[in-house]
C-alpha cells in the first residue's frame, strides 16, 4: 500500500461497557437540565452517534422504538400537565372549566385554565425524560446487550446466562406466537375471548416449555455448569466469605439509615461487608474453569469513549452548580446557553471520531475485498 | 470406547429398554433404526447422558466410556468425550452467531483463547461452513443449521459423536450433504458416530453396523446386511433386494445396479400400466402468483392446477417457496399480483370460516393446532365448530388411525398419530381441497404406509391434495404429479414418473436402480410375478 492512502480503519465492536458509559454519561447530562435547546442538542448528538457507529444486527434496529417512546413520552407528560391542572399563574392559553372533585381529593385539581407557563414547564420535563430514555435506547442500540452481560466478571457468570437466554426467548416466543395464530386459522374454535385464549395460549406455552428444556438440554450437552477443579472445602469457604460479606453490607446499610444505632454499625460495617464480599467473588471467580472466545478488551477507543461520556456529565453538573439559569431556565423567558452547556452537550460527539467503523455486512464485505487485493498484490510480487 | 451393559429403562407403566448390550469401537459409524416411538432417542439421551435427568424414569444397568462407568455423570461432565447433537437443531443453539456458537462449549471446557480460535477455524472449514460465520443462526437454512449444530460439538473435539435424525428436516441434497459431512468426520478424524435416523436409504451405504430397536425394548445389533435382512423397517433398495433374493443384500444404488442383470429378462416389458387416477374437476387454479415477505419476493410467478381425485407433491429445497405457497393456496398469505381461485373463489378475499370450507391446511406443525386435553375433546370442538353432526371427526380418525384411546391426550399420541388427529380435524369441514406442509416428518415406514392409504383415499373420495415433502420415496409411492419449486419458481411439473426420472435428486432407489420406468418396488413385485 502506498504512503499516500490512509491505511483503511479495523471494523470492529467496541467493549459494550464503553457504549453504556458514554450513555449512562450523556443520560445523566439531561438529568442536570431542564433547557429545552440542551436537550434537543444532546438527543441530535446522540442519533447522529447511533447513526454513524450502529452495526447492523437485531438490537440495534431497536433505536427507532427508544426515539419513538421518547416522544411518546413527551406527549403524555405535556398532555397531564393540562388534564390535572397547574394553578400555575400566567399567560392563559386556553380557558377550560375546572371539574369541581370532592373534598377528599384536595389538592387535585381536574381541567381548568392552561397556562403557557405550565404547558412549558410540562413540555421540558417531559423531554428531560425522554432524553433519558433515547440514551440508554442508544447504549442498547450500539452495544450488542448479550456481550455486555457476557462481559460480566466470572463469579456473575451464572446469572449472565441465565439474563441472555431470558433475552433470548422473547423473540423465539414472538414467533411461535406467530405461528400458532395461524395454525389455529386452520380449525374453528368456539367463540368467545376467553376460550379463544386458550386455544391461543395452550399450544404457545407448550412450545416454549419444550424449548426451554430443548435449550437446558443444548447447554448441559455442551458442558454448561461443569464443576470446576475446586475442592468441596474451597467451595465452603467462597460460599462462607460471601454470605459473611453480604450481611455486613445489610447491617452496614440499617446502622447507616438508623440514626440511633452506635456510629461503627454504620459506614465501617457497610465499608467491611462490601470488602468481605468483594473477596468472595475473587474466590469464586477463581475457581470457575470458564474461559471466553474472542474477549472484548479495553483499548483507547473504549476509553475514550467512555471518557467522553463522564465528561458530559460532569460539565452538565457543574452548569447546574454554577450556571442555574441556563441549566434550569425559567418558563416565563426565552431559555439561553451557554459555553460550557454547549460543550458538555458536544463532548457525546467523542464517538463520532474515536469509534472505529461498526461492524456491518458491507464493512465485512469491504475488508474481504481488501485482503483479496492484497492476495492479488502479493502474487504480483512474487512473479 | 463406549458400552452399555443390561441397560433398562422404563417409567412405573411401561418398559422403554429392556436390557440392551451395545458396544460402539473407535472410528464406527453405528446407525440406530427401530419403528417411532420404540425408544431410540432415549438410547441416545442414555449414551448421551440426558436421561433419566431430562425425561425422569428409572435407569439400571451400566455406561461404560473406555471401562470407566459414567452413568452416574450427567451430560455437562461427558461433555468432553461425547458430542450430542439432538433432532431439532434451532432449539438448541444458545448463542447468535455461528462463530459464537461453535465456541461455545470451548468456552465452558475452558480453553484458551488460542485453542478456541484454531478449533473454530478448522471446523468452519471442515463443514464448509466458513462463509456464514457472522450470520444469525435464525437466518440459516435447515441444512445449514445441522451443520452448524454439529460443529458446535465438534469443536470440544469429542470421541464419540451422537446424532438423533441429523437429516429429517432436510431436502434431499442437503441431507447428502450433511452425511458426506458425517462419513468425512468418521474416516479423517477417526470419530466414532451413533446416528438414529428415520429415512434408512439415506444412512444405510454409509453405516459399518446397525442397531435394530425392537418393540419389546431389545437390540440386534449386526452388519446392515444381516440386520436389514428380516427386519420390519427397510428401505426400498432392501424390500428390492428381498424381493429378487440378492444375497447379500444391496445396501447402496450402485451394488444394486450390478445384480439387475438377473432381473432383466423378467423386467423387459416394463411395468403394468396400472390405473391412473382420473382428474377431475378443477379445484384450484392458481396463474402467475407473486408472494413477498416484506420486500422479499418468495413466490415469482407461480401457475398451478389441482385437480380433484388426484395427488399433487410440492418438492423443492429448503426455503424454495413451498410452505409460502400453501399458506396463499390457503388464503392467509395476500399475493402481490396473479391470479388464484380455490373451489371458485379467492381465498385471501373470504373470511377465516369460509375459507375452512374451501382448502383444509396441515401445518408443520401439526400439534399447534390441538389445545385440548383429550382426543375425543379435541374430536368434538372439530365438530362443533364445522357445524358437523356428532361424530364425524372421530370417525374420520378411526378409519385413518383406528384404535386411539379417545381418553387420550393428545400429546401422549405417537407422531403419526398426531397427525392422523390433525388431519382428521381439517378435515371435518370437508374441504375439496387438502394441503399438507411436510406430513411425513418422523413417520416411520409404516406410518407413511398409513398415511398413504390415507391419501389415496381422500383423492378417491374426490379431494385434491397438494402435498409439499422432501421424501423422494414417499412421493414415488403416494403422488400422481409432481411440482418442483425454485427459488420461488416452477422449474418442472407433470406426472410424478416423468418429472423425478429428469432429475437424480428427486429419483426414488427403485428408479435409481432399474431405471425411469420404475418407480415402486410393488410394481417390480407384481411384473415378477406376471412372469412367473
Amino acid at each position: 500500500m502506498s504512503a499516500g492512502v490512509a491505511r483503511p480503519r479495523l471494523a470492529r465492536e467496541l467493549h459494550p461497557g464503553a457504549w453504556w458509559a458514554w450513555a449512562i454519561g450523556l443520560a445523566a447530562a439531561a438529568t442536570f437540565t431542564t433547557n429545552p435547546l440542551l436537550l434537543l442538542l444532546l438527543g441530535a448528538v446522540v442519533c447522529a452517534v447511533v447513526m454513524a457507529c450502529r452495526g447492523d444486527g437485531v438490537w440495534a434496529r431497536a433505536f427507532r422504538f427508544y426515539l419513538a417512546l421518547g416522544v411518546v413520552i413527551v406527549i403524555t407528560r405535556t398532555l397531564f400537565r393540562v388534564v390535572l391542572g397547574s394553578g400555575t399563574a400566567g399567560h392563559v392559553l386556553l380557558d377550560l372549566p375546572e371539574i369541581p372533585l370532592p373534598d377528599w381529593a384536595a389538592g387535585i385539581s381536574l381541567l381548568g385554565p392552561v397556562t403557557r407557563e405550565a404547558l412549558l414547564a410540562g413540555l421540558y420535563d417531559g423531554m428531560r425524560l425522554g432524553m433519558i430514555v433515547v440514551a440508554v435506547g442508544a447504549a442498547n442500540a450500539l452495544a450488542n446487550p448479550k456481550r455486555l452481560m457476557k462481559s460480566l466478571p466470572p463469579a456473575l457468570y451464572e446469572i449472565g446466562t441465565a439474563l441472555v437466554v431470558a433475552v433470548t426467548v422473547l423473540p423465539q416466543l414472538a414467533d411461535s406466537a406467530k405461528r400458532v395464530r395461524a395454525a389455529q386459522e386452520l380449525r374453528g374454535g368456539p367463540p368467545g375471548r376467553i376460550r379463544g385464549l386458550r386455544r391461543f395460549l395452550v399450544p404457545v406455552l407448550e412450545d416454549a416449555f419444550e424449548r426451554s428444556l430443548a435449550l437446558a438440554a443444548g447447554m448441559d450437552t455442551r458442558g454448561y455448569g461443569r464443576p470446576g477443579a475446586a475442592p468441596p472445602a474451597q467451595r465452603r469457604l467462597t460460599g462462607a466469605v460471601m454470605l459473611t460479606g453480604l450481611l455486613g453490607v445489610c447491617a452496614g446499610v440499617y446502622g447507616f439509615l438508623d440514626g440511633t444505632s452506635p456510629w461503627w454499625l454504620g459506614m465501617p460495617m457497610m465499608g467491611a461487608g462490601i470488602a468481605v464480599a468483594l473477596a468472595g467473588f475473587v474466590l469464586a471467580g477463581r475457581r470457575v474453569v470458564r474461559s471466553r472466545y474472542r474477549a472484548d478488551r479495553w483499548r483507547p477507543p473504549e476509553v475514550l469513549i467512555a471518557l467522553s461520556g463522564v465528561a458530559s456529565g460532569a460539565v452538565a453538573w457543574w452548569v447546574a452548580q454554577e450556571q442555574v439559569q441556563v441549566a434550569n431556565p425559567p418558563v416565563a423567558e426565552m431559555p439561553q446557553v451557554s459555553l460550557a452547556a454547549l460543550v458538555a452537550c458536544l463532548l457525546g460527539l467523542v464517538p463520532l471520531l474515536a469509534a472505529p467503523p461498526p461492524l456491518t455486512r458491507e464493512s465485512r464485505e469491504l475488508e474481504s475485498v481488501v485482503e483479496s487485493d492484497e492476495d492479488v498484490a502479493e502474487e504480483r510480487l512474487r512473479s | 470406547m463406549i458400552e452399555l451393559r443390561e441397560v433398562r429403562f422404563g417409567y412405573d407403566d411401561r418398559t422403554i429398554l429392556g436390557g440392551i448390550d451395545l458396544r460402539i469401537d473407535e472410528g464406527e459409524l453405528m446407525l440406530l433404526a427401530g419403528p417411532t416411538g420404540v425408544g431410540k432417542s432415549t438410547l441416545l439421551g442414555v449414551v448421551a447422558g440426558l436421561v433419566p435427568g431430562y425425561t425422569g424414569g428409572v435407569l439400571r444397568g451400566d455406561v461404560l466410556l473406555d471401562g470407566v462407568s459414567v452413568i452416574e455423570q450427567p451430560a455437562r461432565e461427558r461433555a468432553h468425550a461425547i458430542g450430542y447433537v439432538g433432532q431439532n437443531p434451532a432449539a438448541w443453539f444458545v448463542t447468535d452467531t455461528v462463530e459464537e456458537e461453535l465456541a461455545y462449549g470451548m468456552e465452558q471446557l475452558g480453553l484458551p483463547p488460542e485453542t478456541m480460535r484454531r478449533r473454530v477455524e478448522e471446523t468452519l472449514d471442515l463443514l464448509g461452513i466458513a462463509d456464514l460465520r457472522h450470520r444469525d443462526l435464525r437466518t440459516l437454512s435447515g441444512g445449514q443449521q445441522q451443520r452448524v449444530a454439529i460443529g458446535a460439538v465438534l469443536t470440544m473435539h469429542p470421541r464419540l459423536l451422537v446424532l438423533d435424525e441429523p437429516t429429517s428436516a432436510l431436502d434431499p441434497t442437503a441431507a447428502e450433504d450433511v452425511l458426506a459431512t458425517i462419513t468425512r468426520l468418521v474416516h479423517d478424524l477417526g470419530l466414532s458416530v451413533l446416528v438414529a435416523e428415520h429415512r434408512l436409504e439415506r444412512v444405510v451405504p454409509f453405516a459399518d453396523r446397525m442397531c435394530l430397536l425392537r418393540s419389546d425394548g431389545t437390540v440386534l445389533v449386526d452388519e446392515p446386511a444381516a440386520v436389514l435382512a428380516d427386519s420390519p423397517i427397510a428401505p426400498p433398495l432392501v424390500e428390492l433386494g428381498r424381493l429378487a433374493g440378492w444375497q447379500p443384500l444391496p445396501l447402496s444404488v450402485r451394488d444394486a445396479r450390478r445384480r439387475t442383470s438377473s432381473l432383466r429378462s423378467a423386467l423387459d416389458r416394463g411395468p403394468a400400466h396400472s390405473p391412473e387416477r382420473v382428474p377431475g374437476p378443477t379445484e384450484v387454479e392458481a396463474a402467475e402468483l407473486v408472494v413477498a415477505h416484506g420486500r422479499r419476493v418468495v413466490l415469482r410467478g407461480v401457475s398451478l392446477t389441482l385437480h380433484a381425485g388426484r395427488v399433487t407433491a410440492l418438492m423443492g429445497r429448503n426455503g424454495s417457496g413451498k410452505s409460502t405457497l400453501l399458506w396463499t393456496l390457503q388464503g392467509r398469505l395476500a399475493r402481490t399480483s396473479g391470479r388464484l381461485a380455490v373451489g371458485g373463489a379467492d381465498p385471501h378475499q373470504l373470511k377465516r370460516e369460509q375459507r375452512r370450507a374451501h382448502a383444509g391446511m396441515v401445518p408443520q406443525t401439526a400439534a399447534d393446532l390441538l389445545y385440548l386435553e383429550t382426543v375425543a375433546e379435541e374430536c368434538a370442538a372439530a365438530d362443533q365448530s364445522a357445524d358437523a353432526p356428532a361424530g364425524r371427526c372421530a370417525g374420520l380418525l378411526a378409519r385413518m388411525a383406528p384404535g386411539i384411546d379417545p381418553a387420550t391426550h393428545p400429546r401422549d399420541l405417537s407422531e403419526g398419530q398426531r397427525l392422523a388427529l390433525v388431519v382428521a380435524i381439517v378435515l371435518t369441514a370437508r374441504p375439496p381441497v387438502l394441503l399438507l406442509d411436510e406430513p411425513t416428518r418422523g413417520l416411520d415406514y409404516a406410518a407413511k404406509t398409513a398415511l398413504a392409504a390415507v391419501l389415496a383415499e381422500l383423492a378417491e373420495l374426490g379431494h385434491a391434495v397438494l402435498l409439499a415433502t422432501h421424501d423422494v420415496e414417499f412421493v414415488a409411492r403416494v403422488a400422481d404429479d409432481v411440482v418442483v419449486l425454485a427459488e420461488g419458481e416452477v422449474v418442472s411439473a407433470g406426472p410424478v414418473r416423468r418429472v423425478v426420472a429428469e432429475s437424480p435428486a428427486f429419483a426414488p432407489q427403485v428408479m435409481k436402480v432399474l431405471g425411469p420406468d420404475w418407480l415402486r418396488v410393488d410394481e417390480v413385485a407384481s411384473a415378477l410375478e406376471a412372469a412367473g
